[in-house]
Parts: C-alpha cells; structure tokens; sequence
C-alpha cells in the first residue's frame, strides 16, 4: 500500500474524486492543504484539477508559489513519483517541474467532454500497468489546455520519448504534437489534462483511467492490468 | 526611497496563437471594422514600486516578470517607469 498525497488548494475541484480514485486502486490517500510543508512521507504526490488561486494572473501561475510546493519539488528533485491532472498539470509546468506551458484551447470554447487518448510512454510511475499504444477515453474539463513547447523542446520531447498520452482522432485544443500528457526527464513526474480519476469505475462510464492509480500499487512493472484486476479486484468494488 | 508606478505589458509571443486576439479581430471585422488586421491580446499591470532610482524600479520588475507576472515559455514583456 503506497502513501499517496492529495494536494488541495483553494479553488481545487477535482480533489476529492482524485482521492477516491487512488483509495480504490488500494493507496492510503490523504489530503495535504497547500499551507502544509509536510507530505507525511508520501510515496507519490498528486496535484488535482481545479482553478487554484482562481486561475488568476495564469493557470497555475500563483499555486506554484504556494508553501506546499517546496515540499513538492524537493519530493520530485529526489525522484519520487508526481503527477499532475489538469490544473496540477499547468501548476507543474509552470513550476519547471516538466517543460512547456498551457495555454488558451485554440478554439476560445470551455471543454468538458470525453476524448480518445493514446499511451505512448508506459514507463512512469503512473502508466506502467498500460500497454503501450493502448487507446483510452478520458474526460476533459478545461479551457487552458493547449499544451506548447518550442520546436526545439518539442523535438527533445519526442526523442526520449517524454510524451505519455497524445490525443487520437481529434485534437481538442490544439496542442502541439497533440500531446494530452508528458513526464520529465527523470520520467517521475507527469502531467495530464484529461481526468483518469472521472473514468475509473463502469458507473461512472468506463474505467479507462483506473489503471493511472493502480500502477503505483503495481509492484511488477510488466504485469498487466488484467491480471491485476484479477489478483484483488480493488477498483471494481468501487 | 521614491514611490514609482511601473507598468508593465505582457504580451503573447509573436509565434504563438493567441485565439483571444484573433476572436477580437473577428468581431471587430463582424462590426464592420474592416481596416483591422491582427489583433493581438495580452495584459496590462500598474504596480507600485519603493525604489531609490528609475532604473531600479525598472530592474525590480523586470524581475518580478521574469519570476511571475510572465511566462517565459509563451509571453514577452515591456516595462516602463513612470515616476509615482
């Protein structure tokens, strides 16, 4: 059973569901609230979606100051396990902790939808239970998603295969490469706009994004997620 | 110690879409506003400076930008002092 810190800003919304997710794929989660300098000896971090700070200034913009991040980047600088869903995904990127920055959806227009995804990186600490070029439906809910990097970076990126899942079919909001989600150098902090934790269990339509929780429970890297499911079944109980 | 007021503009990179500037345009084309070209959209701060010179006003909040008010990744700034 891994500790699995929750971070929770003001003007998080997504937390708790993010901690519903990771309790049923068997983690002991808790919250810790942006004040707090103390992870409690986490094994992994999650930063969820929301509006931190209101999305004032930019998204993420000013929860990348808050007190709690230090503790966040000291975490990650060590190679412990961060990954951050929508809003966690911009407050990472404007961190430094992954390259690149969110920017407006091409289209101006607010996204809350499901989408078609593609894994293409399964070696992090959150999709190792995937099989690679598995295609997935996740939901969306944002209206700064469009993921940009420079050319150069956007090269980088490819090469070491730092993009985790890109969107298929259609790009929702216009990112470069139609990356939907990255991971660092270091591969153990990742970023994701769409939500794995509003699609982990058949009620709530699919649970095409359980397994992002359950891989940190994995202890075999190449055990698939059937297996899995079958050797204790945790987030059908959900 | 004098009071400055600097402003500054914070703008999309030239390279980037900026969709907020192109919808602006749009409308402005709809009103009937046809000489407009490109439209570009992006921010503009008045912050309140304790400093002993211009150029030190101006230095402080090119810092501030570098750290928070810009995103190096996508936006350029401009400041200018204007004493307070």
């Amino acid at each position: 059973m891994r500790r699995v810190a929750v971070v929770v800003f003001p003007g998080s919304n997504c937390d708790a569901d993010t901690l519903d997710a990771a309790r049923a794929a068997g983690s002991e989660a808790y919250y810790v609230w942006h004040r707090d300098t103390d992870l409690q000896q986490a094994d992994a971090v999650i930063l969820p979606g929301g509006f931190s700070y209101g999305d004032y200034l930019r998204s993420g913009a000013i929860a990348r100051f808050s007190p709690v991040l230090q503790a966040v980047t000291a975490h990650a600088r060590a190679g412990g396990a961060v990954l951050g869903i929508c809003n966690g995904f911009q407050i990472l990127c404007e961190a430094g902790l992954l390259p690149g920055a969110l920017m407006r959806n091409a289209r101006l227009k607010f996204l809350s939808r499901p989408v078609r995804v593609r894994v293409d990186a399964t070696d992090t600490p959150f999709t190792r239970t995937y099989r690679r070029g598995e295609e997935l439906t996740l939901p969306i809910a944002h209206g700064d998603g469009r993921y940009v990097v420079d050319a150069q970076t956007a090269a980088l990126l490819e090469a070491d295969a730092q993009v985790v899942w890109r969107y298929v079919g259609d790009n929702p909001n216009g990112s470069t490469n139609d990356i939907a989600g990255v991971c660092s150098t270091g591969r153990n902090v990742v970023g994701i706009m769409p939500h794995p934790e509003r699609r982990n269990a058949p009620v709530l339509g699919g649970q095409d994004g359980a397994r992002v929780f359950l891989s940190l429970e994995a202890r075999n890297a190449t055990q698939h997620a059937g297996d899995l499911r079958a050797d204790d079944g945790r987030h059908l109980r959900v | 110690m004098s009071a400055f007021t600097v402003e500054i503009r914070v703008m999309p990179r030239a390279a980037l879409l900026d969709p907020q500037g192109q919808a602006v345009q749009h409308a402005l084309h709809a009103l009937g506003f046809k000489e407009v070209g490109t439209v570009r959209a992006g921010k503009h701060l008045l912050v309140e400076v304790q400093a002993a010179t211009r150029e030190e006003a101006a230095a402080r909040a090119r810092t501030m930008c570098d750290r928070l008010l810009a995103n190096p990744v996508t936006e350029d700034y401009h400041v200018a002092v204007e004493t307070g």
